[in-house]
């Protein structure tokens, strides 16, 4: 019955908590779901002992977790930071194209595989939905590749049928390149795509991070656009050196460009996956700290009032006794 | 009230104390004009169909913008040159630079006609002035820009004095003897790419 009662006391406040709750109401909750016995005027100790026990519990936990993504942020952060040169050049070559139209629309959403990181896999999910609404219409196809656990949970409640690929456990080994290229070849080969959508969050501090959208166009697509004119235009300016044909050229500068683009994208991910979980640690921390606070003020006061009313009997039974 | 503005704007300049933060300083909003900025053809279209969310931001916007063609030809060749771990050679000035093209090396002078190459493994060579280092680079492409910019994107690089000769040679032989007792496609192409990455690498050693 007490069990019961603390874990729902438990529920309601080991959610991220921002007003203080005021005393009386947690004093009557406690004491209507706890079956006071008779004879005893003051509710017990024990039970505002046991919930200060596992409150504190959980700040040391949660500073653990938040030391422990700190370390691995810095491992990772590195590793990003170089990695960034290498999609520039592409970039610099075939131009940034977001609002490009195409038929066929690959929107491949990075994720982690781990909770307790904030916001971030619901930005990249409302993003990746919302870029399916702008490149949906008429005769124009919108499919999902989603890396991750959290994004598959999140998009498999509505967008189903539209999921091509999941992949998960990304994260088992460091990742490297070789890894990562491997994963774009998979996805390369079993989705048909005009342009592919990169959709992760871009690690700029600590606690900042910005979603972001990288596109990848097909070389077909390329081509379309080198022809039409604007930012690809002065792609046919550029001579191919080497015997193979433009188009096979276009073919695998396009596919390097993919695992170049999604190997920075998964390391930003990824760090600011562990520079998420250190914020929302820290909060999680803080709130426990508070909460122990008011708790450890409560108890004195309870304790407190206990001994006054043992004294308050015992004068009286003894003025009485006397008068 | 613009005296307010200016005032506003001095003391928001002089706090701008060297911090360690790497996020720049913002201005106050009152210090903003009031036109707003200019937003790209996607920002607007996303704001048409979707305004309660930002629109997501895109690479362009995280590049620094690229030296437009000089209408005479630079000195000096700007060579960026990046593998997947790290930026080797970033913005660095050279004089010329021999990239490992497809067709056979392939040098590269500043004003050298846009080309975008595929590359075999080999070597690669950067001139700066007498320094020349040498890097055996495994795959992959070389854009050469209008204005004498040059990217160099390589998966993999070392530079050639720490290769090993021993190992080199061992790897030959190798991939030489699983080529010929290849039995499938894939096989066989696997043996093959072995067989001439070592090679390269050996004609790097002693050539």
């Amino acid at each position: 019955m007490a069990m019961a009662a603390l874990r729902r006391e438990g529920r309601r406040f080991a959610g991220s908590i921002t007003a203080p709750r005021p005393m009386p109401a947690i004093r009557s909750a406690l004491i209507s779901d706890e079956q006071v016995p008779l004879g005893v005027r003051s509710i017990s100790t024990q039970i505002v002992r046991n919930r200060m026990k596992s409150v504190r519990n959980i700040q040391k936990i949660t500073k653990a977790m938040k030391m422990v993504a700190a370390s691995k942020l810095r491992a990772i952060q590195t590793r990003a930071e170089n990695s960034r040169g290498l999609w520039q050049p592409f970039t610099a070559l075939l131009g940034d194209t977001p609002g490009v139209e195409v038929k066929k629309n690959v929107i491949v959403t990075i994720s982690s595989d781990k909770g307790l990181c904030g916001g971030i896999n619901s930005t990249s999910v409302k993003i990746s939905r919302a870029i399916h609404k702008l490149t949906s219409g008429p005769e124009k196809e919108v499919k999902y590749v989603i890396l991750g656990e959290k994004a598959k949970a999140q998009l498999m409640r509505d967008s189903k049928k539209d999921i091509e690929l999941c992949i998960t456990e990304l994260q088992k080994n460091p990742l490297n390149y070789t890894q990562v290229a491997v994963l774009a070849d998979d996805i390369l080969k079993n989705v048909e795509f005009d342009a592919l959508r990169i959709v992760f969050n871009k690690f700029q501090s600590v606690v900042a991070f910005l979603p972001t959208m990288s596109t990848v166009l097909s070389p077909e697509v390329v081509e379309r656009e080198a022809e039409a004119g604007g930012t690809l235009g002065a792609l046919d300016s550029y001579e191919i050196e080497g015997g193979e044909t433009k188009g096979e050229i276009l073919q695998n500068l396009a596919e390097f460009q993919f695992s170049c683009v999604m190997f920075n994208a998964v390391l930003e991910n990824a760090c600011s996956e562990q520079g998420a979980r250190m914020s929302a640690m820290d909060s999680s921390s803080r709130n426990a700290g508070d909460m122990l606070d008011r708790l450890t003020i409560f108890y004195n006061r309870t304790r407190q009032a206990s001994i006054t009313t043992e004294l308050i009997e015992i004068i009286s039974g003894a003025s009485a006794l006397e008068g | 009230m613009f005296r307010q503005a200016s005032r506003l704007l001095s003391r928001s300049i002089a706090h701008q104390q060297p911090t360690k933060t790497q996020v720049a300083a913002r201005a106050f909003s009152t210090d903003v004009s009031a036109t707003p900025t200019e937003d790209s053809p996607f920002a607007q279209s996303w704001k048409k169909v979707i305004p309660h969310i930002d629109a997501p931001k895109t690479p362009s916007s995280y590049m620094k913008t690229r030296p437009p063609t000089a209408s005479a030809i630079p000195t000096k060749l700007t060579v960026n040159f990046v593998l997947p771990y790290a930026s080797q050679l970033s913005e660095k000035e050279v004089d010329m630079i021999i990239v490992p093209a497809t067709t056979g090396q392939m040098g590269v002078l500043p004003g050298h006609v846009p080309t975008i190459a595929e590359l075999k493994p080999g070597v690669m060579t950067v001139h700066e002035g007498t320094d020349v280092s040498k890097y055996f680079v495994s795959s992959g492409f070389a854009f050469i820009h209008a204005n004498s910019v040059a990217d160099v994107i390589a998966v993999e690089a070392v530079p050639v004095d720490h290769l090993d000769s021993n190992l080199v040679q061992k790897g030959l032989a190798e991939f030489t003897q699983k080529l010929g007792s290849a039995s499938t496609d894939l096989e066989k192409a696997e043996a093959q790419i072995g067989v001439d990455v070592y090679s390269a690498m050996n004609s790097a050693l002693t050539g």
